[in-house]
């Protein structure tokens, strides 16, 4: 065992785990991460506690993570290499393990011109760090770990125990790297692996096929992410425009059914949507699960974690496997 | 080279409104082959100031002059007589030469009349592109002579983000992404193998992050001070 955390337990278990997310709010109020946390309990195996994410400032990752922690939901911490240099990771990687934390996902970032893709002001003026990357950020983790070392080289007297995750876009460009990139987070020292929003289920098995003809399934824990959608609208915006998402044409001529079925009642169109967009969810959780290699699901139910509950029982992944620490 | 781009009049204006004799100073290297600082530049410059000064009812002495180079003191001692006549030097060399030119010039200021940009190429008449950072440790032969340091956004060093859309950054669809260039050329040589392996933490020490940077060839220190001491061949200089 590598961190202990109730992730590593039930993925070391071979039951397919299940991720969920939590984005912290824009405020000083701890309340509404209570609440999350509070819903997401019981329905995920550890959720993520997104760093920042779409580069707009919200309750760090870390000081969210104790929170959803004290309400009993095991955290995801996030770290992206947008932010700190290697000194400031490091610092906050011990105070996070020293908090309790012991799973950590590191990720590149939106870069800060991103601002909530324009809905914000957010701060796109701001200076970047990429001091290092999320390669080189997954080696610092297992090297402080592994060796209780600091990636300078300095000694760590207790040292923190994470498991370490990060993240992949199996289909972006350029396509036939992916693979490599994969390759890299696992060599590096990646445990698990939550991958972008899959829709095109016969794209991914064609990139699964290639990571098991590589072995790289049974070195780390590959969790298929699923974006629970909620409309047509939100379907056709993330085939457009969001990196390495393609939306097969049925499912969003299946979400324009139901959002026409209910005429001009928007009421109705937004409640029929969500409907359709949980059956969906739970098709691609089953599809995603049934591919080889897959030891899991990530799933991203955004600004509506109410829907995860349902979406779980659904898919017929509750309730969720209580493996006690050794 | 080096490239720059001009600044907004109204910003030059706020810069020398309260100076009497003003001499836009322009470099004729770098800066004006992309159409920045040149001293063609310096004269439009030089111009549109005294337009607005006519506007403004202020009364401004402004001319402009150009030298090869604002990098090295033999190409503006010969006009130095003359530029110290000024109150206000305003010039469009890049950043390079206005503190060069601020450390020899004695009490007078010597303000920036463009923006420097970046180090970059010419890919066709008009257009500019950066393509080195000078972070002062190369391995551009790891990735198929195409920089992740100065082109990719996040300057990542293992390969793609998650952000590449259809070859571009997720910054901008008018940027390339970098690793996606980089890719593509490494199959083209052959080396795509190059990229498997990891790059470990960068020492930035040797980029702007280690301080500012100096560079002493003392064998060229040396050659120069024997030169400087040697006696003066008989007859005298030609």
């Amino acid at each position: 065992m590598k961190s202990g955390s109730n992730l590593e337990r039930v993925i070391l278990s071979g039951q397919p785990a299940v991720t969920a997310e939590l984005g912290p709010p824009m405020s000083a109020d701890p309340h509404e991460v209570i609440k999350k946390a509070n819903i997401l309990k019981g329905y995920c195996d550890a959720a993520n506690i997104t760093d920042c994410q779409t580069a707009v400032v919200r309750i760090s990752s870390i000081a969210a993570a104790v929170i959803a922690f004290q309400q009993g939901l095991e955290p995801v911490m996030q770290m992206t290499c947008r932010d700190r240099n290697r000194i400031a990771m490091q610092a906050d990687l011990l105070g996070a393990a020293a908090l309790g934390l012991r799973n950590c996902l590191c990720i590149a970032g939106d870069h800060q011109k991103f601002s909530a893709a324009g809905r914000l002001k957010g701060h796109p003026g701001a200076k970047n760090v990429y001091d290092v990357d999320t390669c080189q950020l997954v080696g610092i983790l297992k090297k402080m770990r592994d060796e209780g070392k600091q990636e300078g080289g300095d000694p760590l007297e207790v040292a923190p125990k994470f498991f370490i995750g990060a993240s992949w876009t199996p289909m972006a460009d350029p396509i036939d790297f992916r693979p490599i990139n994969l390759m890299k987070k696992v060599n590096a020292g990646a445990d698990f692996i939550q991958t972008q929003g899959i829709y095109d289920i016969a794209g991914f098995r064609s990139q699964m096929e290639t990571i098991r003809n590589m072995g790289l399934h049974e070195r780390t824990a590959i969790l298929g992410g699923i974006i629970v959608p909620k409309s047509a609208m939100m379907l056709k915006y993330m085939d457009s425009s969001v990196a390495g998402v393609s939306v097969p044409k049925p499912l969003i001529e299946r979400m324009t059914k139901a959002k026409d079925a209910a005429g001009d009642d928007k009421k109705k169109a937004k409640e029929l949507q969500e409907a359709e967009g949980i059956k969906i969810a739970v098709e691609l959780i089953q599809q995603v699960l049934e591919t080889p290699g897959v030891r899991g699901v990530h799933i991203q139910a955004i600004e509506w974690e109410s829907a995860m509950p349902g979406i779980v029982k659904a898919a017929g992944l509750y309730p969720r496997p209580n493996i006690p620490e050794a | 080279m080096i490239v720059g781009s001009q600044k907004p009049i109204d910003e030059i204006w706020d810069m020398v409104k309260d100076f009497k004799k003003v001499l836009v100073f322009g470099c004729n290297t770098c800066v004006a082959i992309c159409h920045a600082g040149g001293e063609k530049e310096a004269e439009t410059i030089a111009a549109l100031i005294r337009m607005r000064a006519a506007q403004e009812g202020k009364r401004i002495e402004v001319n402009h002059l150009g030298v090869m180079r604002h990098c090295e003191p033999e190409y503006f001692d010969p006009v130095m007589d003359e530029v110290r006549r000024y109150d206000l030097v305003l010039s469009t060399a890049c950043g390079v030469g206005v503190n060069f030119l601020s450390e020899r010039i004695g009490e007078i200021p010597v303000y920036p009349g463009i923006n420097t940009s970046f180090f970059g190429g010419v890919p066709e008449a008009g257009v500019f592109t950066e393509l080195c950072a000078g972070c002062g440790n190369c391995i551009l032969h790891l990735t198929g002579g195409i920089c992740p340091i100065a082109r990719c956004s996040k300057t990542l060093m293992n390969g793609p983000c998650g952000g590449t859309n259809k070859g571009k950054c997720e910054v901008s669809p008018d940027i390339d992404c970098a690793w996606y260039l980089i890719v593509e050329r490494m199959k083209k040589l052959g080396t795509l193998e190059k990229l498997y392996e990891i790059q470990p933490p960068r020492n930035w020490s040797t980029s702007r992050d280690g301080g500012p940077r100096r560079v002493s060839l003392e064998h060229i220190r040396a050659y120069e001070e024997k030169e400087e001491q040697k006696p003066e061949p008989a007859g005298g200089k030609k």
